[in-house]
């Protein structure tokens, strides 16, 4: 089921959380939300769901305008970050509930209730739990059932809201592989939110990166990370340091020096992203020459903090651990991979 | 809000429809007018319903003099000897670990399962005829029961859990750590106490008063058992409002009454106002007995 | 609690001796000792006296009138006090706050004041009384009016239990239970009043239990008639006037036992409610 989102803008009592969002869902992709707090990814999940009205904007489930349906009526799965699940109910109770509560006309028999929520619970890989309780469950196992319980309905979008979050590292990265095994099982159009990037490249097949209520970007992990449309997405995924550099004649300067990089576009100021592993080595007077702060081992890498244009600004860059430059306390580099944007 | 032309239509899914939430709101309203208001406005309304020179009358009239002071006495002796207890418990209860500790606190909630009638019987049966003691406090002229002694007793009984049961979960929440701090800096005990235990505790402290202090003028039950209802000496002001009822004394007993209602709203008045200001330095148990 | 054998943990805060033994003597003195004279002149009859005493026709009406009026006045409580406790929490309407506050009135108003002011409504020439007069119903004077006594005392009780739970309740469960496909009816039935139950049993055993032992808001509005609308704190009472000590006790210790019980099940309630739904682990 393919979801659509058409100039969305939502307002709290005139706060502006969404301004005019355009979003198109593609049928069957697990697509990440992406964004820090006060983003607005959130809101738009929620508007997705019918837990909220949108102020303008329509939001459409395949070639149906959903703006006019209730949340009932629109059959989505929802996943709370804190389970939401029904405390005096078993687990197979909870599972079971969206199908009890249908109709009588389209409420399937009680054996078959049953079976489908017994099913579910195997694909969620808690089976022989059904008779317990919430409150006798793991925060991992909570999560599993509610996810169970979204799917019992066989909802045309499922929509997750940080689900992950309360949970504590390893748990997070084990559901984080289960969730994508599971999607590509069941092929449900899915939609994320969630604050980690690392989570959304892993486990998105898009990201939709938001801040400030407006969307930055969406794309693939891979372009999101290769090529950032804009200084908030460069430096929200991915780690980067940031420059402020002139563009004088082509070429790319720091100050009075040239950086011995050609840079497009305007003239004048401009900002300059890279990436800490993107950098080469270089001697000579056409580099980024700086005093090392600090230098520490990471792994297999040494991140060497550099103080460049005498402590006016601070930029981070790798080494193998091992590389003889880790020992000086000045070094020269230029970026092999960067982007230059527009003065703020 | 600008523009909602789809939204208005439909409710927000964890809400009821507005007629449904008039209702509700309006049985809920009426039940409470019914038996919350109803009562307080005819407390007033029989009181008045000679004028108001009957009642201010009836309230000089030297029966209802003598229960007031006796009301104000017996208070003035229960409460802060319930204070003393309050902070005692509490303190020992809060600060240390000793077995036996969740047994003692269930047993101070015991007066408010027993009925009043019982709370004051226990002193008849303690101090009245027939018993050891009555008999031999009499031999000293001590007179417990049909006395003072023996409604001070009582009103102690029914008012000794307020005061322990808001500062008990109080204390416990706020821990040992500023008294160990203190300590540790040489204050003794008793500075301790004063300077830094105290302070910690006054609003809770200032909400148990209030809430034994209304009992203890209030309350009717145990003191009509112990009391002997000898006007002019043994009764306090509930016990006077029966005595002019029962004598078909209609606006002497309302207006006494309406002066205990009185105290009634100031008590919460006070009570709710401590609740919102303060409720995160009162007991976790703030609502509910 | 403590694990070795020692009475109390060593503590480098001072004061526990000078604390706890005022703690003991206190309520020794004003709690123990009196309640041990009841139990004692109550079996100064001797187990058949006690017995017999126990089981006079009067007595036992007596006790029948106070805990059915209390049941009855529990059960109005908890069906009212429930939607007194939604709306208050639930809803914003003006004068909301006043309400809130007002529900406590029962705990503030002294027993007497109560009693006199609900009987002068429900008398037969009362504000009440008078309208459903014509309509053949005398409510004050007999167990109706006990039980509307009863209701006054009791409402606290249930709605200030509920009150927290209500609070408690997050919106998501609600939520969620929408997106899930169910109506609103079916979300407040299925999903939100189930939750309520131990604070609703909570709240109903408090409330019967403070009704049946309640004196001063009852004795003017029933009728005192033995066997008809005599509650059993009255007979204590008249008892003692006989000076009847020992049947006074015997009632007494009865009714004791039975408020011993019903605390015993609150705890119970509380207890299996925390294991069940994990409230507050």
């Amino acid at each position: 089921m393919e979801v659509r989102v058409e100039n969305v803008r939502k307002e709290f009592d005139r706060f502006p959380a969404l301004h005019d969002v355009s979003l198109d869902i593609r049928s069957g992709e697990l697509i990440a939300l992406l964004g820090p707090s006060g983003s607005g990814k959130t809101t738009l999940l929620r508007l997705i769901a019918g837990l909220e009205r949108p102020t303008a904007g329509k939001i459409f489930f395949g070639d149906e305008d959903a703006s006019e349906k209730s949340v009932q009526e629109r059959n989505i799965g929802f996943v709370f970050q804190h389970y939401a699940l029904f405390r005096h109910m078993t687990i197979l109770e909870n599972v079971s509930f969206g199908l009890k509560v249908r109709p009588r006309s389209s409420r399937p028999p009680a054996g078959e209730i049953r079976r489908r929520a017994l099913e579910l619970l195997d694909l969620v890989q808690l089976s022989g739990l059904e008779k317990r309780y919430p409150s006798q469950l793991s925060g991992g196992q909570r999560q599993r059932v509610a996810l169970a319980r979204a799917l019992a309905i066989e909802p045309r979008v499922l929509l997750l809201d940080e689900p992950f979050g309360a949970l504590d590292a390893q748990v997070r990265r084990e559901l984080r592989k289960w969730l994508r095994e599971i999607h590509d099982r069941t092929g449900h159009t899915t939609v994320f939110v969630t604050h980690d990037q690392e989570e959304a490249l892993e486990l998105a097949d898009r990201l939709c990166v938001m801040s400030q209520g407006r969307i930055e970007q969406v794309g693939s992990p891979d372009s999101v990370y290769d090529t950032p449309s804009s200084p908030f997405v460069f430096g929200f995924i991915g780690e980067s340091s940031e420059l402020p550099v002139t563009v004088e004649k082509g070429d790319i300067w720091l100050g009075d020096r040239p950086i011995g990089i050609a840079g497009s576009g305007a003239q004048g100021p401009a900002r300059l992203f890279f990436r800490p592993h993107d950098i080469e080595l270089v001697e000579g007077d056409a580099a980024l020459a700086g005093v090392v702060a600090t230098s520490r081992r990471v792994g297999g890498t040494r991140r060497v903090e550099l103080d460049i244009g005498g402590a006016a600004h601070r930029v981070e860059i790798d080494l193998p651990f091992d590389h003889p430059a880790g020992e000086r306390s000045q070094i020269a580099f230029r970026p092999k991979r960067w982007k230059l944007f527009p003065a703020a | 809000m600008a523009a909602e032309p789809h939204a208005r239509r439909l409710s927000s899914p964890t809400n009821e429809p507005p007629a449904v939430r008039w209702l509700l709101i309006l049985i809920g309203l009426l039940f409470m007018g019914l038996f919350l208001v109803l009562p307080l406005y005819a407390v007033f309304a029989e009181a008045l319903k000679q004028g108001v020179g009957a009642y201010l009358q009836s309230l000089q009239n030297a029966d209802a003099q003598s229960a007031i002071r006796l009301t104000l006495l017996v208070a003035a002796i229960a409460v802060p000897l319930n204070v003393v207890f309050g902070i005692c418990a509490s303190w020992a209860i809060a600060k240390f670990e000793f077995k036996g500790k969740a047994f003692l606190i269930t047993l101070i909630d015991l007066p408010f399962s027993v009925s009043p009638v019982i709370s004051g019987l226990v002193y008849v049966l303690l101090f009245g005829t027939g018993s050891l003691l009555g008999p031999w406090l009499k031999s000293y002229g001590i007179e417990i029961l049909f006395a003072v002694p023996g409604i001070v007793l009582a009103t102690i009984f029914v008012t000794f859990p307020f005061v322990a049961r808001e500062l008990i979960p109080l204390m416990q929440d706020q821990g040992n750590g500023d008294e160990e701090a203190a300590l540790s800096l040489g204050a003794s005990g008793w500075q301790t106490f004063w300077r830094v235990t105290l302070p910690n505790i006054k609003w809770g402290l200032l909400y148990g008063v209030l809430l034994c202090n209304a009992r203890a003028m209030g309350e009717f039950g145990a003191v009509a058992v112990v009391s002997g209802k000898i006007r002019g000496q043994t009764t306090t002001m509930p016990l006077q409002v029966e005595m002019f009822y029962n004598e078909y004394q209609g606006t002497a007993a309302f207006a006494l009454a309406s002066l205990l209602a009185l105290l009634a709203l100031v008590t919460l008045v006070l009570k709710t106002v401590l609740e919102w200001r303060f409720g995160d330095e009162l007991a976790a148990t703030g609502r509910g007995h | 609690m403590t694990g070795s054998g020692r009475f109390r943990q060593p503590s480098v805060i001072p004061g526990f001796g000078l604390t706890f033994g005022f703690t003991i003597t206190y309520f020794s003195l004003i709690i123990l000792i009196p309640l041990a004279a009841l139990v004692f002149r109550s079996t100064g009859l001797g187990w058949s006296g006690f017995w017999a005493a126990a089981s006079d026709p009067r007595v036992v009406a007596s006790l029948r009138t106070s805990f059915v009026t209390a049941l009855i006045a529990a059960g109005v409580n908890v069906v009212f006090g429930t939607l007194i406790a939604w709306v208050l929490v639930r809803y914003r309407f003006p004068g909301r706050r006043i309400f809130d506050a007002m529900v406590d009135l029962p705990f503030a108003l002294p027993t007497a004041v109560a009693g006199i002011a609900l009987t002068a409504i429900y008398a037969p020439n009362g504000f009440i009384g008078q309208l459903v007069a014509p309509l053949g119903w005398r409510i004050a004077y007999t167990p109706v009016g006990i039980v509307i006594a009863m209701i006054f005392i009791g409402l606290p009780f249930v709605v200030r239990t509920i009150q927290p739970i209500l609070e408690e309740i997050s919106k998501e469960v609600e939520e969620v239970s929408a997106t899930l496909g169910a109506n609103r009816f079916q979300t407040i039935s299925r999903v939100l009043l189930p939750s309520l139950v131990p604070a609703i049993l909570t709240g109903f055993a408090l409330a019967f239990a403070r009704a049946v032992g309640e004196y001063g808001s009852v004795i003017f509005i029933a009728g005192n008639i033995p066997f008809v609308s005599e509650i059993a704190p009255l007979l204590i009472v008249i008892r003692l006037e006989e000076f009847a000590y020992a049947g006074a006790a015997v009632i007494a210790t009865v009714m004791l036992l039975i408020s011993f019980v019903m605390l015993f099940i609150i705890n119970l309630i509380q207890a299996w409610s925390r294991r069940r739904y994990g409230y507050g682990s």
